[in-house]
């Protein structure tokens, strides 16, 4: 291969050069086909070594540099940048990691991890020759989002985003706007009434010039890609409207866990669950299921965490986070309320997380009786007249059997997702096996989604209270502004390309591509395959599903790996 | 190289912050292991493990993005039928399918990393190098 690269070999300080021969490394490398400088650096991030590295592309005349240092999530961007600045293409720019990879997991042996790290930079050199320019796509936004759902997420990053100057379009499915926190009379801490919050942000909505909200619509249509969407919705009489937004916030939110029939005795007029018992409560004393004297038990973990009640239930593997503080919270309820009434608590874990803690402490002093159950052989609810026995496992008490005559069983529900298929189908985010959205990474990247220009926030995401919600709601505001306010935004340029002398049209790629990026085009006499390349995600699971090899992902072409696979098994550059 | 070769194919979002994760936590593993990383596991061409296996690779290993992947909801069906092909092609060279294998990492499983990295590798160094 043609090409004059340059290798620059970062000692870290030591963190590197205390387990890699550094300067073994250096002299290995420096005679390498195409490698015209060869050096090592006490830092390569530093500002110094960045001046070094950019010298020495326009004094060399360089169309390739290789920086081997520490892994490319902390300083990838900062070497394409300084590819860029020294007016080389960044994409010509190749990162190998010898820190994290390389002299941090190999310690013990710094012959094998100098060979090691000589190997991998040969592979970066490999591919640095056969790199290509590649320019980011540019595409200007609008400033404008639409957020579905009008929850107390959805509501609140409507105003977040409002107030950052965007507009705002609410596109809630329910007649109500309010989902699920509107029904809550007393919300822990400090007995707020979710009415009373969810009006309080209806007001503010309606006041706002540049917030229009949609109840009874849907979403049926989504064309175009990140800062430039045409999204088509369903509203109230039936009609559909267009809205041009450059991003989008969904906000749908969750759903109680409906048990299946018999599940916990679920069904029977005195097995209620958690939220329908909540609305009993807020009644007071009228409530006609309950009296003083009589016996209530609540059932933990109903719906989450495996949990199964009866054959049929389809309980979900992932713990609902809310539901142990609701019930705790409920027990105080029921005690100032019914303070005659015995209460019953069968747990598998007690996750009353932060301040929440106090709430089981004040339950157990107002009388509430815990019992731990084993989560492999969950309570059984059967009836007896009037009444119904619980019986359970105790493992406070080593396992042993107890029965509870019970006037009334609450079963504390857990979390899913609301039925989300026509939205999934319109914005390809991925669900994952929760059936919650997925985000890119749960940490780093908590709200964005693979689509981008989607967010994702609140309980849709996965089980969350209504303060983590609405943290979670202006984080994706926040992400979502710095995205639009920008006024355009640059795509990564690693999409497949189709080589149309090999593409005999059989549709397997097409198959394999979840985000419509592929279509059949008519082309100097036959059909062949095209890539959107802005609706390409560059998965690349396309490339091994044609069966002519046609395919290629741009950055990671099939010349490049083979080269790659070369340069470590030991073979030049 | 100490050891048997062995070349893991891993994800830049998912399986390479995991790997990354094993070094920063100074896990140790087998220094003859070496890491391509790609965008997603299903994106592997199964010739590339046929082309690494022949020039001296004893092991090829596919850290899988599984369910976290970002790119594709059913990324493990996908990426089996990669491994599914690869392994056919293997059978027809006369390579022993059990040189490839693959396995899920998060981008925190650092310690399932290593203990599959050192499982292989004895595996590999029963089965014995390559030619």
């Amino acid at each position: 291969m043609e090409g004059k690269v340059g290798v620059f070999i970062c000692h870290c300080g030591g963190n590197i050069s205390d387990y890699v021969d550094v300067e073994k490394v250096k002299e290995a490398i420096s005679g390498l086909p195409g490698v015209v400088v060869s050096t090592t650096t006490m830092f390569a991030c530093s500002d110094a070594a960045q001046q070094e590295i950019i010298d020495s592309i326009e004094d060399e005349g360089l169309d390739g540099i290789v920086v081997a240092s520490c892994s490319p999530k902390l300083h990838l961007h900062t070497f394409r940048g300084v590819a860029a600045r020294a007016g080389l293409n960044p994409y010509r720019y190749v990162h190998v990691n010898i820190r994290e990879q390389c002299s941090w997991a190999h310690r013990k042996d710094r012959d094998a991890a100098t060979e090691k790290a000589v190997a991998l930079i040969r592979a970066g050199v490999a591919r640095a020759l056969r790199s290509e320019s590649l320019e980011r796509f540019r595409v200007e936004t609008r400033p404008s989002v639409l957020v579905v759902g009008a929850g107390i997420s959805g509501l609140r990053s409507a105003l977040a985003l409002s107030e950052m100057g965007l507009s705002v379009t609410i596109v809630e499915r329910e007649e109500e706007p309010g989902g699920f926190f509107r029904k809550v009379r007393n919300a822990y801490p400090g007995g707020l009434d979710g009415r009373e919050v969810v009006d309080s942000l209806l007001s503010e909505v309606a006041a706002r010039e540049n917030i229009t909200l949609f109840t009874g619509a849907q979403v049926v249509e989504k064309k175009g890609t990140v800062g430039d969407f045409q999204v088509k919705i369903r509203v109230s009489d039936g009609s559909t409207v267009t809205l041009l937004v450059g991003a989008v916030l969904l906000a749908t939110g969750f759903e109680p866990y409906e048990p299946a029939p018999g599940e916990f005795g679920f069904g029977h007029p005195r097995v209620v669950r958690l939220p329908e018992f909540l609305e009993l409560l807020d009644g007071g004393r009228g409530m006609s299921l309950l009296k003083d004297g009589d016996t209530v038990a609540f059932i933990y973990c109903v719906g989450s965490r495996g949990t199964k009640g009866c054959e049929e239930a389809r309980p979900g593997d992932y713990c609902s986070r809310y539901c142990c503080g609701a019930a705790v919270h409920t027990a105080c309820r029921l005690a100032e309320v019914f303070p005659g009434v015995s209460q019953y608590h069968l747990f598998r874990d007690m996750r009353t997380y932060g301040k929440l803690e106090a709430l089981y402490e004040e339950a157990s002093r107002e009388g509430a009786v815990f019992l731990r159950f084993p989560g492999d052989s969950p309570p059984a609810v059967v009836p007896d007249g009037e009444r119904l026995l619980v019986r359970s496992k105790d493992t406070l008490l080593g396992g042993e059997e107890v029965e509870i005559a019970a006037d009334l069983v609450v079963l504390v529900t857990g979390m899913v997702p609301r039925e989300n298929s026509g939205l999934v189908e319109v914005f390809k985010v991925p669900v994952g096996r929760d059936g919650f959205f997925n985000e890119v990474h749960p940490k780093l990247r908590p709200v964005e989604t693979v689509i981008d220009g989607v967010f994702i926030v609140g309980a849709g995401q996965g089980p969350k209270t209504a303060q983590e919600a609405v943290a979670s709601a202006l984080a994706g505001s926040a992400k979502c502004a710095s995205l639009l306010l920008k006024g355009y935004v640059e795509l990564e340029p690693f999409v497949a390309e189709v080589d149309r002398d090999l593409c005999e049209w059989c549709g397997e790629c097409e198959k394999v591509c979840p985000y419509g990026a592929i279509r059949q085009v008519h082309c100097e006499g036959k059909e062949v395959a095209e890539i959107v390349p802005a609706l390409c995600k560059g998965g690349g699971s396309c490339v091994p599903a044609c069966p002519k090899g046609a395919i290629d992902l741009a950055g990671f072409r099939d010349s490049q790996i083979r080269a790659m696979i070369d340069a470590l098994a030991g073979g030049g550059a | 190289m100490r050891g048997p070769r062995i070349l893991v194919f891993s994800t830049i979002n998912i399986s390479d912050p995991g790997i990354d994760l094993a070094g920063a936590s100074h896990m140790e593993y087998p220094a003859s292991v070496e890491v391509i990383p790609l965008p997603c596991s299903s994106g592997i061409r199964p010739s590339w493990i046929i082309h690494a296996l022949k020039r001296g690779f004893d092991g090829v290993f596919i850290a899988a993005d599984g369910g976290d992947c970002a790119y594709h909801p059913d990324c493990t069906t996908l990426t089996g039928k990669v491994v599914e092909r690869a392994q056919e092609m293997m059978r027809e060279e006369g390579i022993d399918p059990g040189r490839l294998k693959m396995a899920a990492i998060c981008s925190v499983c650092a310690e399932a990393f290593v203990s599959h990295m050192k499982k292989f590798s004895r595996y590999l160094e029963k089965a014995g190098g390559r030619e």
